[in-house]
């Protein structure tokens, strides 16, 4: 059989096809900004020997357990050069200058009369390895993705106290159900931690206002009431105005000021602090 | 824990044990606060529904996995007299009994998904999910 | 488990704050406690503190709605104090917003709501010839 033919003959010649893999791996150009020397000879030493370990159970379907060491190593390997840069083709070239000191191998075996079937299926190896690395790859970006988005919604809610008792969230941009859920929640978390009886939703930087994100508001402000805080909605832009009656959202008593400014003047009366003017 | 675990519901009692086990697998799933706590009160309305009306069944509690993200997965099921029209039920205000009627419509808006099947004379089983 | 929540009376208010992860039992039991001690001391208002309960059920919520209710007609104002955020959004979602019940963040602002409405409702009434008007009562009945 030639799978198990193919393990003892890369076993045999381990250490040189290591060196022509790294060979042809520096032709194909190695980023050493990201990567040093000693890191790319330790990842193709280990993904070799895994490779030779599969083979050398003689398993020539990619689903059997045989291969699983080695494409767990292939993940944990294309994550890790997706969070730290590389691009797509650079994680693949990894694998596929694999193919080269390959087949120059199998070329010099002459006392083989099936050397067709050994490269073809040298061929269809590190392909499969080449996608799996490719697929790998893209999971390890989609995660780097979706973290960095996270990070970028709490970034962008910020809730300020004004005054003692007092809390405002400027919303600037565009909100979706997931910001404004999250808005939602630091909210009223800061509403406990600061005992603030009022909170100040001002949405002047918001463009457009729909349905679900008019809903999300008004369960803010409905949770906030349920805990003992009151809600000001400030900066309502007409065209937002004309939007939420068009929608036939109902505001109920919800309280709104056309401006933040005239929301914290509310807020302070409300709390009964008068601000008085340096007298000269 | 384990992976799976059967809770009786017979008592009133027990949907007290309920809802802190369904808090601990929740806990263990790494839910977040706020979906911890809509994930328990789902289940204590589901299972106060099924003691009630069903006359007690059980409840599965599972940690699982759903699309990658780790998920909890909740079995309520009793031998009751079932539901005959579930569109109806499902509204907001519709109740058979004393409740508010916002058993199982609410129950839904606090989950990522349930499903729920039910024929007359063959008992109710509500499926519940929420993940990551 | 607990079988009863206790009931603390303090002047002419009464507090009770909920530890435990309810039953349903215990619930209807506390409201009917809850009901009798309002009578028995004459009491003119009533703390809730939930700011332990990890959640709060349509069930529950309908205890609180029901102890909201039947003291007001016993004349007694009710407060509820300190739900928990995450306890607050799930209540939204399941569609209970407890409506006519005052609520406040903690048990401090809710004691100076419950002083501050009862004070406002006897300077609103007849003069009380047999109950302290001016000064904070300490006695109780």
């Amino acid at each position: 059989m030639s799978v198990s033919q193919l393990a003892e003959l890369l076993k045999q010649n381990e250490e040189q096809i290591l060196d022509k893999w790294l060979s042809a791996q520096r032709a194909a150009g190695i980023r050493f900004d990201l990567i040093d020397e000693r890191n790319v000879q330790d990842n193709s030493r280990d993904l070799l020997k895994a490779v030779i370990m599969a083979l050398a159970q003689d398993a020539d379907d990619f689903d059997a357990p045989a291969w699983k060491p080695l494409k767990a190593q292939l993940e944990r390997l294309s994550r890790t050069q997706a969070r730290q840069g590389f691009s797509a083709s650079e994680t693949a070239t990894f694998v596929f200058s694999l193919k080269e000191p390959l087949f120059e191998l199998i070329q010099n075996q002459s006392q083989y009369d099936n050397r067709v079937d050994l490269v073809w299926l040298v061929n269809k190896l590190v392909d499969k390895l080449g996608l799996f690395s490719v697929e790998y790859y893209m999971a390890g970006r989609e995660a780097v993705i979706r973290e960095q988005q996270e990070s970028l919604l709490e970034l962008s809610t910020p809730v300020v106290q004004l005054w003692d008792g007092v809390l405002a969230v400027p919303l600037i941009g565009a909100l979706d159900s997931n910001r404004t859920q999250i808005v939602m929640e630091s909210l009223l978390q800061k509403i406990v931690e600061t005992e603030s009886d009022i909170a100040i939703i001002d949405i002047t930087g918001v463009p457009t206002v729909d349905t679900m994100v008019a809903q999300h508001l008004l369960k803010t402000i409905t949770a906030a009431k349920l805990m003992g805080a009151r809600c000001i909605i400030s900066g309502i832009r007409p065209q937002i105005a004309a939007t939420i009656v068009h929608l036939g959202v109902e505001l109920g008593d919800v309280v709104t000021k056309s401006s933040l400014a005239d929301a914290f003047k509310l807020s302070l009366k409300e709390l009964n602090v008068r601000l008085v003017g340096n007298a000269r | 824990m384990t992976k799976t675990q059967t809770l009786p519901l017979k008592q009133e009692t027990d949907i007290v044990i309920i809802r802190q086990r369904v808090r601990k697998a929740a806990e263990e799933a790494r839910l977040g606060l706020v979906s911890q706590t809509k994930i328990v009160t789902a289940a204590s309305e589901i299972a106060r529904n099924a003691l009630i009306y069903g006359g007690g069944g059980q409840c599965l509690i599972e940690l699982a996995n759903r699309d990658g993200r780790a998920a909890v997965r909740l079995v309520i099921a009793d031998q009751g007299p079932g539901i005959a029209d579930i569109e109806r039920a499902l509204v907001d205000g519709y109740t058979s009994g004393s409740g508010l009627g916002l058993g199982l419509s609410g129950s839904r808006r606090l989950v990522d998904e349930f499903d729920l099947k039910s024929q007359p004379g063959a008992g109710t089983t509500v499926e519940l999910w929420k993940w990551k | 488990m607990v079988d009863r929540i206790p009931i603390l009376k303090m002047g002419k208010y009464l507090l009770l704050s909920i530890q435990v992860d309810m039953h349903d039992q215990l619930a209807l039991d506390l409201q009917e406690d809850l009901t009798e001690q309002i009578v028995r001391h004459r009491a003119k208002g009533v703390l809730i503190d939930i700011s332990s309960l990890e959640i709060v059920d349509s069930f529950i919520g309908r205890m609180l709605s029901h102890i909201a209710n039947v003291s007001r007609i016993l004349d007694a104002k009710v407060i509820v104090v300190g739900m928990q955020p995450a306890v607050a959004i799930t209540l939204v979602e399941l569609g209970l917003s407890l409506e006519g019940i005052a609520t406040a963040l903690n048990i401090e602002k809710g004691m100076r709501w419950l002083e501050n409405s009862v004070n406002e409702d006897e300077i609103a009434g007849e003069p009380e010839s047999d109950e302290d008007t001016d000064a904070p009562s300490e006695t109780g009945n």
